[in-house]
């Protein structure tokens, strides 16, 4: 590949970025038919993506666990959500029927932390 | 001392550190530790190399060996048989000479805290001519339940969460749990009520008693940023000082590597289910994917062997296959 041919690709690759991004974006907070917007979380990598969601108040979060370890998503006070064991492709969801910021974290891997906000 | 291919070997009879190889990471080989204690000096030989030693160098007052991360019930594509690959570590051990008066196995027996995933390694584990086992758990083996499952399997001899010491022969051995009530953004935890217990357990001691403190976590920051260290390891080592000989296992990173601290000497085994990677190596501590071929030469089983009279601890590992 040439340099101008490179730089191309690289523009091309940069722009259809921009694009998953929006379209993922729009689909993290959708509103489902009966109005109840619903979001995704997925864990992959050792990771909570996106690791900061806002929602609206009522909104399920569904976790899907794409990783080939188990995690947990737990919420830091270990009390307002915890879910099981998510082995692979395992999920949990979740209803946020309050307004806050609600941080959470794997049990197992503390270090894999996020949090969703819901306004 | 001799350095083999994928071997780390420290000498640090003069200053106490290798200062080249003062912190090393060796890949993959090496699951556990065969080890010989003579009078309070650990020596550790890969069980690869036991047919090059001479039957002396075999010989102490006590001789165990430590598997780890044995993932039971894992099938994803980096090992699709963990029961294969812990049942040939087992073989090596039993290949021994001199049967190791027992198993150490510091955690991560089970991937989900099953009770068939225990039971599996347990009947693996019987066909070890050493009976005795002494388990600590990993977070693998808490998980979902806060360790009820494991406590109620491997609890009756320990405090709290699953903490516990036993004398071998003039060793002191401690068992310590660093994988409950993790807390969000933090490493492995000890948590008050066992430090305490610590600090009493090793008070009325000499100094001169050797100590071999097991856990799964490593009690060292390895990579803080993957979670590798216990945040109060310092507290539970400050209780150790005093002592002129320690040696402290661990697990959970799957691969071996090694540090020397003035008195205290760190030692990661490898897992026998799969290899994670070097720190900071890769994006995530997750499984790695081998060849089949290769899968074998990268878990093993790792020799330790304690000496009087030396400085040094040597730990070399061995690979399966």
């Amino acid at each position: 590949m040439n340099l101008k041919h490179r730089y191309l690709a690289t523009v091309v690759l940069l722009a259809a970025g921009g694009t998953a991004m929006t379209s993922a974006t729009s689909l993290f907070s959708r509103r489902g038919p009966g109005g109840d917007a619903k979001s995704e979380v997925k864990i992959d990598n050792f990771t909570f993506a996106p690791g900061e969601i806002t929602v609206a108040k009522g909104t399920t979060v569904n976790w899907v666990n794409r990783d080939d370890i188990p995690h947990t998503v737990v919420s830091d006070d270990k009390t307002t959500f915890k879910s099981k064991p998510l082995d692979t492709d395992d999920k949990f969801s979740y209803t946020f029927s309050k307004e806050g910021t609600y941080t959470y974290f794997c049990s197992i891997h503390p270090k894999m932390t996020a949090k969703v906000v819901v306004k | 001392m001799t350095r083999g291919k994928g071997e780390i070997v420290f000498d640090h009879n003069h200053d106490g550190v290798d200062r080249r190889g003062f912190l090393k990471c060796m890949a993959w080989a090496g699951t556990g530790a065969f080890c010989v204690m003579k009078g309070g000096v650990l020596n550790s030989y890969s069980l690869s190399r036991i047919a090059d030693l001479a039957p002396a160098q075999m010989k102490g007052e006590l001789s165990f060996a430590q598997i780890s991360d044995s993932h039971m019930g894992f099938n994803k594509p980096a090992n699709t048989d963990v029961a294969g690959t812990l049942k040939a570590a087992v073989d090596k051990i039993n290949a021994l000479p001199t049967a190791p008066e027992f198993l150490l196995h510091t955690g991560d027996i089970s991937h989900l805290a099953k009770p068939e995933e225990f039971d599996n390694v347990e009947q693996i584990l019987r066909s070890a001519k050493s009976k005795d086992v002494f388990y600590v758990p990993g977070e693998h083996d808490v998980i979902g339940d806060d360790g009820k499952g494991y406590l109620e399997r491997y609890g009756k001899r320990s405090k709290g969460s699953g903490w516990y010491s036993f004398d071998k022969k003039g060793v002191h051995f401690v068992g310590l749990v660093n994988v409950m009530n993790l807390k969000a953004g933090g490493l492995g935890s000890l948590g008050t009520d066992q430090l305490e217990w610590l600090e009493d357990d090793v008070k009325p001691l000499s100094a001169s008693t050797p100590i071999v403190v097991f856990a799964h976590i490593p009690l060292w920051s390895v990579y803080p940023e993957w979670g590798w260290g216990t945040e109060d390891s310092a507290q539970a080592l400050g209780y150790l000082k005093k002592f002129g000989s320690v040696t402290v296992l661990n697990g959970h990173i799957h691969q071996t590597m090694q540090k020397v601290e003035g008195n205290v000497t760190f030692h990661t085994a490898a897992s026998t289910a799969f290899p994670q990677p070097e720190p900071g190596k890769a994006e995530s501590p997750g499984p790695m994917k081998v060849p089949a071929e290769q899968l074998r030469s990268l878990l093993g089983i790792t020799d330790v062997n304690v000496e009087q009279g030396k400085e040094a601890l040597a730990i070399v590992d061995s690979k399966l296959g």
